[in-house]
């Protein structure tokens, strides 16, 4: 079994803010997600970020939020166990970011140390 | 009122381990061996004394005055001995006469707990933790543990020995732990604790007294550490809450022959309400903090298994705190569940999908999960899998439950 990382990224929503209901939904649907993963035995661990932030840039330059110059923001990522980067990408099907016109980027981990 | 026959084990049961935990703390952990022997002897001299003069009116305070002087015996020689042979430590040996060996209750406790605590240690693997707590805290008889291992008295001499040699070396305390480091070393005893239960609960063992014997034991410690107050933590509470609600079917899921009834089914009149209601208590008080442990989870699946009705909101409560439980801690019968759980929520296409990822083969639960989902969608793959799951299984009750489902598909496909 190798490491991959998801990567999460979707456009930002700005001020639009879903109702708690919408919000409760998705949450049982990332949830439900993420225990067909698990159930596999294959997750390792995950991060939701939050949308606030700031971004330092050569010559001391600080912008507030990630999302001032960017069409898309990091939403957050999970790292799992995989065969292959086709069996993580399998698995990466299904993931409730794609509903939201989001979409999911599957990268290998390179071991460390030795 | 229980007769002169009768009180003794009971006694050995209940104060074995009180007097053993408080000599131990004492003497320190590496003379562990020396506090069982004069908790054990205290015993035989009380079996035989009252034997002949029949019971003294206070069977509690006659052991504890024998134990006291039996270990004022065993410090005196233990000083003649460093003091003559090693020469070492001056230690005026009149002192000892005088010294309170404290069996007072408060004292008793807090040696227990913090015996606890030195026992459920990671050192040493956890069914010698599990037998070893069962020896010291629960004044189990070594043949008894074994009935509980389904394993012989040789096999478990020699793993509580090992373990007090590896306990030793690791120069383990009889002492509370830092309370920066209390949530630590808790989790360690809640594991002990929570395996503890699962022993009796779903032991092999077909002394159900002996099970159940085990599943309060568990019941019992754990108590404790809820009431005192540094242990007194929302996981603690969690812990007790599942024990309570798995505890309330100890009746209905074994037959008078000793025989696992599967959930579906028990007659629900047998189970324990006040123990439902003792579960919902701990719960709630479980709620208090923002910590969400497995022990969380899992009571509050085991909650919504005391309603047997089958209703959404329940299958969707239960897929929703095994979808958590999984990202807490894998584990595959969790795994198997969570699937069960989403074939009620969702039905049993969506489930199927999940199923064929989890690839658990070689586990009868798991082909029993699959016979169980294509039943009425594809009754030959059903039988395939149920069929597999026969060869699997190992218990008679599971091989004959395997067999009526079979029976009931054939009997729908023609």
């Amino acid at each position: 079994m190798k490491e991959f990382v998801m990567l999460f990224r979707n456009a930002p929503t700005g001020d639009a803010r879903p109702t708690p209901e919408v919000m409760q939904e998705f949450a049982k649907k990332w949830d439900t997600w993420l225990a067909g993963i698990s159930g596999q035995g294959k997750f390792i661990s995950g991060s939701r970020l939050g949308a606030e932030g700031k971004i330092l840039k050569p010559g001391n330059v600080v912008t507030d939020g990630p999302y001032a110059e960017v069409k898309e923001i990091l939403g957050g990522f999970i790292n799992v166990k995989a065969a292959s980067l086709d069996d993580a990408f399998e698995m990466a099907h299904g993931c409730p970011i794609l509903l939201l016109g989001g979409y999911v980027e599957v990268r290998p981990v390179i071991p460390t140390g030795n | 009122m229980q007769t002169d026959k009768e009180i003794i084990p009971h006694l050995f049961r209940t104060e074995y381990s009180k007097i053993t935990a408080v000599l131990a703390k004492l003497f320190g952990f590496e003379h562990i061996e020396v506090a069982e022997d004069i908790a054990s002897d205290t015993f035989l001299l009380a079996a035989e004394t009252w034997g002949i003069k029949g019971l003294p009116e206070n069977p509690v305070a006659w052991l504890y005055a024998v134990a006291k002087n039996r270990a004022k015996d065993h410090l005196k020689h233990r000083t003649i001995f460093t003091e003559k042979v090693i020469g070492g430590v001056k230690q005026n040996s009149a002192d000892l006469y005088e010294m309170e060996i404290d069996l007072s209750n408060k004292n008793i406790v807090d040696s227990q707990l913090q015996m606890m605590f030195a026992i459920c240690n990671p050192a040493i693997p956890p069914e010698a933790q599990i037998g070893l707590s069962l020896r010291i805290l629960c004044g189990f008889g070594i043949e008894e543990i074994a009935d509980a291992f389904l394993s012989n008295k040789e096999t478990i001499n020699k793993r509580l020995f090992r373990a007090r040699e590896k306990l030793r070396k690791e120069h383990v305390k009889i002492e509370f732990p830092a309370q920066s480091e209390i949530n630590k070393r808790l989790e360690n005893v809640l594991t002990t604790l929570y395996l503890l239960f699962n022993e009796g609960y779903y032991s092999l063992s077909q002394n159900t007294t002996l099970r159940k014997g085990l599943c309060l034991e568990a019941m019992r410690l754990n108590f404790m550490l809820i009431e005192n107050k540094s242990t007194n933590k929302p996981a603690v509470n969690a812990l007790l809450s599942l024990m309570c609600f798995h505890a309330s079917r100890f009746e209905a899921r074994i037959n008078p022959e000793g025989e696992i009834v599967l959930y579906e089914d028990q007659d629900t009149t047998l189970w324990d309400n006040d123990l439902i209601t003792q579960g919902e208590f701990y719960l709630n008080k479980a709620a208090e903090g923002n910590e969400v442990s497995k022990y969380h989870l899992e009571a509050a699946i085991a909650y919504w298994h005391t309603k047997k009705s089958d209703t959404i909101e329940k299958w969707e409560n239960i897929l929703q705190l095994y979808n958590r439980l999984l990202q807490v801690e894998y584990s595959p019968m969790a795994a198997l569940n969570r699937t069960y759980a989403l074939s009620k929520a969702d039905g049993k296409l969506i489930a199927i999908n999940e199923a064929e990822k989890l690839k658990l083969t070689n586990n009868h639960v798991y082909s029993l999960l699959l016979g169980y989902l294509y039943t009425d969608i594809d009754n030959e793959k059903a039988v395939a899998h149920l069929k597999t799951a026969l060869k699997l299984a190992k218990s008679k009750t599971d091989k004959t439950a395997i067999e009526k489902s079979i029976g009931k598909i054939k009997v729908l496909s023609k």
